[in-house]
């Protein structure tokens, strides 16, 4: 693990020409202000008083900043019928839920399959990575009727519990204790006489941290931009995303509410994945396809 | 990373001690089983009977297949449009992945870091689509419209959004704006993972710039990142179909950038004509399997 750290710090470069630096640093502040641009565009307008939402042509920077989209947003949020601190807890509650759940039986599988080796690994690891060849649309329909036969339909666990056994969480944890956890230190502690269960929560999961704060933030990214219509009906039950979608439907009148909805619900994820850029970049060295 | 292979010895386990090992597994297996196993067989079968939710499926045998690919030719236009979507965005994107993730690479590690937030931040943003709309609309509010008005180069908005020549090209930006995702961490990680002795040995031999570095060692390095970032890129670029229905709306003008994802949509989301729905799904997702499996089959065969 700290081999791959080191890598990425070497100071020394070999054979690099100051030009080709130049050059290469000019390309990527081209393309990055092109992946910023909407960004920045949102936080703009997200600032501007009404006046300037309304100027002729639009502006991209705002002259005057103001906050007042972001205490008209609070106001739209207090006046809707249902109070707005419910759709955030819907959506927190059902980001970490679904987090946990996801990376506690991702991991345990990974075990069961990596290191375990129980008889059928190849199989359910085989069946795993090409589940990563299609997405949920294909398997939109008839997993709305299992969901339906459980009787989920709005609640919370439509959401949540399909978001467990999410292929991609399996795959990274299963790629990278095979890479990272070392077989003889197992042997080592079942010698000791130390059970399965606590190699796997004391040992595995310690060794693994990148791995699962990684998965922490894939999971928690999607389900918080999960705007999760399809299953939940009830107002009571529905998503910060959702609620947001609606504040945009009201139509260019909300453009600067919206915008500053936009930039609230971007905060979070682009926070959590600041914080822990690091353990994701370790965590992605093991994320590798074997032919 | 030198990889330990020392298995376990397999026989002689005690029935307790299997049922120990297998509790590991089974709480994922069932849920994968019951969430994405059985939904793929159920579409397929489905996607053989008229079913309407209401009452009990009836078979129809290939009645669905023989009315998606000859009686509706709005499928038709759907399966061409997913195909030129993804024929372009999926490679320029996977492309684009890795030629940022080397660039952050060869940068300082400040800089790097910024860089890698920047370059991953749209696919962070998740919703922020109607951002898209607010900078192409064609009415006063369009931001581009506004700036090309502004510079004299045009003196009626341009529709972007509903105008079919600018409308591809429009999607294929944006998706592309929103393609470096998982794909491209992998690519800055395993980068940033080669073995630096190779980069040194290679000096030795010869090697005198980066471009030569990137060629003979970090490529080559990088196989299983490769296979990896390719499937991730294969299947969102034929899956596009929700940033369509958010940026262009439902339908797009004159169907213009109706896909298999908005036909599935269409008739399983609104018209509740289930099995044909499933045809759709079917013929969706055999290719997407088939396609990653060619190209997986293709890419394994480089530098062999």
């Amino acid at each position: 693990m700290a081999a791959v750290r080191r890598v990425g710090k070497r100071h020394k470069k070999l054979n690099r020409s100051a030009a080709g630096t130049f050059f290469l640093i000019a390309i990527t502040t081209f393309f990055g202000i092109f992946m910023i641009m909407p960004m920045v565009y949102s936080v703009s307008t997200a600032l501007k008083p009404l006046d300037e939402l309304w100027t002729f042509p639009p502006q991209f920077f705002v002259q005057n900043p103001t906050l007042k989209n972001f205490s008209d947003l609070i106001r739209l949020m207090s006046s809707s019928t249902v109070p707005f601190a419910r759709y955030i807890f819907n959506t927190v509650f059902i980001s970490v839920v679904g987090t946990a759940g996801n990376v506690l039986i991702s991991s345990m599988c990974a075990y069961g399959i990596s290191k375990l080796k129980v008889r059928g690994s190849n199989v359910m690891f085989q069946m795993v990575v090409l589940a990563l060849m299609f997405n949920g649309t294909v398997t939109a329909i008839p997993g709305f009727l299992v969901i339906r036969a459980f009787g989920w339909i709005n609640s919370y666990a439509a959401v949540i519990v399909p978001a467990f056994a999410a292929p991609l969480g399996l795959y990274l944890m299963k790629q990278f204790m095979e890479q990272m956890v070392p077989d003889t230190l197992l042997e080592a502690a079942r010698i000791d006489g130390a059970s399965e269960y606590t190699i796997f929560f004391k040992i595995v999961m310690m060794i693994v941290k990148p791995a699962w704060l990684t998965l922490i933030i894939f999971t928690f990214q999607s389900l918080w931009s999960l705007s999760s219509s399809v299953y939940i009906y009830d107002e009571q039950l529905k998503t910060f995303s959702y609620a947001l979608s609606q504040i945009l439907a009201g139509g260019i009148a909300r453009a600067g509410a919206g915008a500053a909805a936009a930039v609230v619900t971007l905060l979070v994820p682009m926070i959590v994945f600041i914080i822990s850029q690091s353990n994701v970049v370790e965590t992605m060295a093991t994320s590798g396809m074997k032919d | 990373m030198p990889q330990q292979t020392l298995r376990r010895k397999k026989s002689g386990k005690g029935f307790w001690k299997s049922l120990i090992e297998y509790s590991f597994v089974a709480p994922y297996m069932l849920l994968f089983t019951i969430f994405t196993v059985l939904p793929v067989l159920a579409a397929i079968l489905l996607s053989f009977t008229y079913f309407n939710m209401m009452e009990p499926p009836t078979v129809i045998w290939f009645e669905n297949y023989i009315n998606l690919f000859l009686n509706d030719t709005l499928f038709v236009r759907a399966l061409q449009n997913t195909v030129i979507i993804a024929a372009i965005t999926g490679p320029l994107g996977y492309l684009a992945s890795f030629v940022f993730a080397w660039i952050l690479n060869e940068l300082p590690r400040g800089v790097r870091t910024v860089g890698t937030l920047v370059f991953y931040m749209p696919t962070l943003s998740g919703n922020m689509m109607a951002i898209w709309t607010m900078l192409f609309s064609g009415d006063d509010n369009g931001y581009i419209n506004g700036v090309l008005q502004r510079l004299g180069l045009i003196s009626t908005p341009i529709q972007f959004l509903k105008d079919s020549d600018y409308m591809l090209p429009v999607l294929v930006v944006i998706v592309l704006w929103s393609s470096l995702g998982t794909g491209f961490l992998s690519f800055v990680a395993g980068i940033q993972g080669v073995d630096r002795s190779l980069y040194e040995a290679a000096s030795v031999d010869g090697v005198t710039n980066r471009w030569q570095e990137l060629w003979y060692i970090t490529l080559p390095s990088m196989r299983p990142q490769l296979m990896f970032g390719a499937v991730m890129s294969i299947t969102s670029s034929l899956g596009v179909g929700t940033v369509i229905t958010q940026v262009f709306g439902f339908p797009s003008y004159d169907y213009t950038l109706h896909t298999l994802a908005s036909h599935l949509e269409d008739y399983g989301g609104m018209r509740f004509e289930m099995g044909y729905a499933c045809a759709i799904a079917t013929v969706l997702f055999l290719l997407m399997v088939g396609t990653n499996l060619v190209i997986k089959k293709w890419l394994s065969r480089i530098g062999e």
